[in-house]
């Protein structure tokens, strides 16, 4: 029932408590942590720095602005609402079509005007942030994802989650939504987590509740299978997040448009270890490799190189 | 690692301050440590009886004890009704004076009485008495027996001490000599002349003695009188005799109340004058004595505790002092367990909670109100109103169903009803509508495990913080907070696994 701490110790799995001191208290400075907390301000950085995001059609900082939401979507099918600080995908509202003044939902389920309207009321007034303070509501336009991923997911986006250590790709997996998690790439929901090799950007190994699993449990889809298009651009793009904002220590979930190719969708400071399980693999081995020549590679190209040459 | 040093050594420091601050209440001041410590309260009550004489004025004066190595007088009170009493010092001895005008007939009552604790560790300087000797006209035989008495014993003895113990052998020996016997038969009918006839004796050979009287600190002693003794001066040190018993090495069950030739009770205009002693034990809790030790030594370290506050407040910082204990807990369960609570603090709130509703109806209580106050929050969210707008209807409701609840209890007999006002509602409005957030985004899984969590954190914290012995350490020594705080911050460092990670990633391992 409990894994002997001294075997996880050897395995190198970060724990929580380790990752709060060790990590994210000595890597990620408070001061940055706006660049990554607020959505709104990743998204204006990123264009300075030339990483593709998915695009801002507008955001509402007011309750009085409510009733002009329209306006933002107007040309749009499907779009996105966030709450610019908000953490955990909480407060994400994905509408996928619009039909008879009804929104849909990816689930299939419809809102009216006033549901959409009471949803950003609700982020204006901080449900979603921490500590309750206020907050704005974000428009984003919808990611249409690439069909590499057909099948693989189930009603919501997959992403790719890469953790960006010190500069370095350090592992990645991707987010398979299922009936369970709701459209949502929570693991702890039952979204399906895919290790995947930051060699080749291939399948190595799948988790869904802690439990490995092989194919997707509702399109029976072998998870093998998947190869994330675009692997090495991917990879690039998160380093890049990291000169972006500094964080020695970073979550980068990354989409990819059919269009536009890989976008950084969200950044976060406090990525989750649930990794781990998905690559069953322990991450401090790596981030051990990485503190040993983390003083050799000054630009993104070496510490790229590095990762795809040693991972 | 050089902050990880520095933590420990900053936790060390606390925790060391803490320890021995309270290592020092433990021994110098006498706090105790568990609750159930007493210690004694000795009450010796003075009862001077007397009659009036017509038409008089009545002075009466009586010396009384002061504070002595070993023994602290915590209390003084005289109990006079229609006699004007004053305090008064004189040739260093302090007396206490009753007048009164004019007295009615038939015996008359005065009381004075002072309470004592022993304490190893209290020293007093010591003050000079004033002691004179009456030269005693006697037969020419009996002064001639004296001298022989006194010169056998000197050469037997060192110094004033061996000597003064010789010389009360002498007369207490069954077989005494010729001497010491025809002294003894003429001037030594009573202990108090016996005493004063020693005292001659011992200040004939030039050794310096006083008169003392004194009481032996036992219990139950009712109608008593001094118990005459003398003290003996050798190498600049006063040595207690008991007459009957010799040298007393261990002085600490005796209280001298009278030192020096003054009268114990001197009365003008009133007749037939005495003075009896009782002696009562009482036990009282260690902590009460210790302060009501403290009114007298004035020590600066208990000057600035807690026990300076009016009740009122003491009652709140009782409660008040419980909190870190909480937080410890919740530190515990998070960094160690890995519990997830709904709110950081959430559990300590509600754990105060339950100390003042008790655990049970608490627990009770709590999920009732969740319960409903989530039911009514899915009605709310029909009603489409903006968040502080909901949180504050919920608010109302959880209110509402307080008072509801309140009233059906109080209805049903039962007593705990009107307590449950003391939950923070506004925390639990906030926990509801989080609740109900989580409810909708995450599942009710979710839901069920933040709760319970909640509510376990928050069981194990009420029990850190009703514990007896627990609380009792927080409010009597509060500078045990430095221990949790070096505590807490140890803990803030530990960097190893959760409980709930070896659960976690028990599939990793194989």
């Amino acid at each position: 029932m409990f894994a002997n701490p001294f075997k996880l110790k050897k395995l190198g799995i970060l724990g929580m408590n380790n990752r709060n001191i060790n990590f994210i208290g000595k890597y990620n400075k408070r001061k940055n942590f706006p660049f990554v907390d607020n959505k709104l301000k990743t998204k204006q950085l990123a264009h300075e720095h030339n990483i593709k995001v998915p695009q801002l059609l507008g955001f509402i900082q007011f309750q009085v602005e409510i009733k002009c939401f329209e306006k933002y979507i107007e040309n749009e099918n499907g779009f996105v609402i966030k709450p610019a600080q908000g953490s955990g995908g909480k407060g994400i509202l994905v509408i996928v079509a619009k039909k008879d003044g009804k929104y849909i939902k990816p689930s299939g389920e419809s809102l009216s005007y006033s549901d959409i309207r009471r949803h950003i009321s609700n982020i204006l007034s901080g449900l979603y942030s921490l500590g309750g303070k206020n907050d704005i509501a974000v428009f984003e336009r919808l990611v249409n994802f690439d069909e590499a991923f057909e099948g693989f997911s189930f009603e919501g986006v997959p992403d790719v989650r890469v953790i960006v250590y010190r500069g370095y790709p350090a592992m990645a997996m991707m987010r398979l939504s299922t009936s369970q998690s709701d459209g949502k790439a929570n693991l702890h929901q039952g979204a399906v987590g895919v290790g995947i090799d930051i060699k080749t950007g291939k399948a190595l190994s799948a988790v869904q509740f802690n439990r490995p699993i092989k194919v997707h449990p509702d399109t029976n889809k072998d998870l093998k299978l998947l190869k994330v298009p675009y692997w090495h651009e991917i990879l690039h793009l998160c380093a890049k997040c990291y000169e972006m904002t500094q964080m020695g220590y970073l979550g980068a979930d990354i989409v990819i448009d059919k269009l536009r190719g890989p976008l950084v969708l969200e950044l976060n400071a406090r990525p989750g270890l649930a990794i781990q399980i998905a690559n069953d693999l322990g991450a401090l081995n790596r981030f051990k490799k990485i503190d040993e020549v983390a003083h050799l590679h000054k630009s993104i190209e070496e510490k790229v190189a590095f990762s795809i040459e040693t991972f | 690692m050089k902050s990880k040093n520095q933590i420990l050594l900053f936790s060390i420091i606390l925790i060391t301050i803490s320890l021995s601050l309270m290592a020092y209440k433990v021994k110098y001041l006498n706090f105790p440590l568990f609750q159930e410590e007493t210690t004694n309260i000795w009450n010796i009550e003075a009862k001077i009886t007397f009659d009036a004489k017509k038409n008089q004025s009545a002075l009466i004066s009586m010396a009384l004890p002061s504070s002595q190595d070993g023994l602290i007088i915590i209390n003084e009170e005289s109990s006079s009704a229609n006699y004007g009493y004053t305090n008064s010092t004189i040739n260093n001895v302090k007396r206490a004076i009753w007048s009164k005008r004019e007295v009615e007939q038939g015996e008359q009552v005065l009381y004075y009485s002072i309470d004592l604790i022993k304490d190893k560790y209290y020293k007093t300087k010591p003050i000079e008495f004033e002691q004179t000797i009456e030269t005693q006209d006697a037969s020419k035989p009996i002064i001639q027996a004296a001298l022989s008495l006194l010169d056998n014993i000197y050469n037997k003895s060192a110094n004033s001490l061996s000597f003064t113990s010789l010389l009360i052998q002498e007369f207490n020996s069954k077989e005494p000599s010729q001497a010491a016997l025809m002294i003894k038969n003429n001037y030594m009918k009573t202990d108090i002349q016996k005493r004063d006839v020693l005292i001659k004796l011992i200040n004939k050979i030039g050794y310096k003695v006083r008169t003392i009287g004194a009481l032996y600190l036992e219990d139950k002693q009712r109608n008593i009188s001094l118990t005459p003794m003398l003290e003996v001066l050798h190498k600049d040190k006063w040595y207690l005799f008991d007459i009957n018993k010799g040298l007393l090495e261990n002085s600490s069950d005796i209280l001298i109340w009278q030192r020096g030739s003054q009268f114990l009770l001197e009365a003008e205009g009133v007749k037939n004058s005495n003075v009896k002693f009782s002696v009562t034990k009482n036990i009282v809790p260690a902590r009460s004595a210790a302060l009501s030790k403290d009114v007298k030594n004035q020590n600066t370290l208990l000057d600035f505790s807690l026990f300076v506050l009016p009740n009122e407040t003491q009652n709140t910082f009782k409660l008040l002092l419980l909190v870190p204990l909480g937080a410890l807990v919740v530190v515990l369960m998070r960094i160690f367990i890995g519990i997830k609570t709904s709110g950081t603090f959430m559990p300590v709130l509600l754990a105060m909670a339950f100390i003042e509703t008790q655990l049970l109806p608490g627990i009770l209580m709590f999920i009732v109100v969740v319960t409903m106050g989530l039911i009514v929050r899915s009605y709310l969210s029909h009603l489409n109103l903006l968040l502080v707008a909901r949180i504050s209807s919920v608010l109302i409701v959880v209110v509402g169903i307080m008072a509801f609840v309140a009233i059906l209890s109080q209805k049903l007999g039962l007593e705990y009803a009107t307590s449950i006002t003391f939950f923070p509602i506004i925390i639990l409005a906030w926990t509801i509508e989080r609740m109900s957030i989580i409810w909708e985004e995450d599942g009710a899984k979710e839901v069920i495990q933040q709760g319970s969590g909640s509510l376990l954190v928050s069981i194990l914290a009420y029990f850190a913080m009703t514990n007896n012995t627990l609380s009792f350490i927080t409010f009597n020594f509060p500078e045990v907070l430095l221990a949790v705080l070096g505590l807490i911050i140890l803990v803030g460092r530990y960097s190893g696994y959760r409980l709930s990670e070896l659960y976690r990633f028990y599939t990793m391992v194989k």
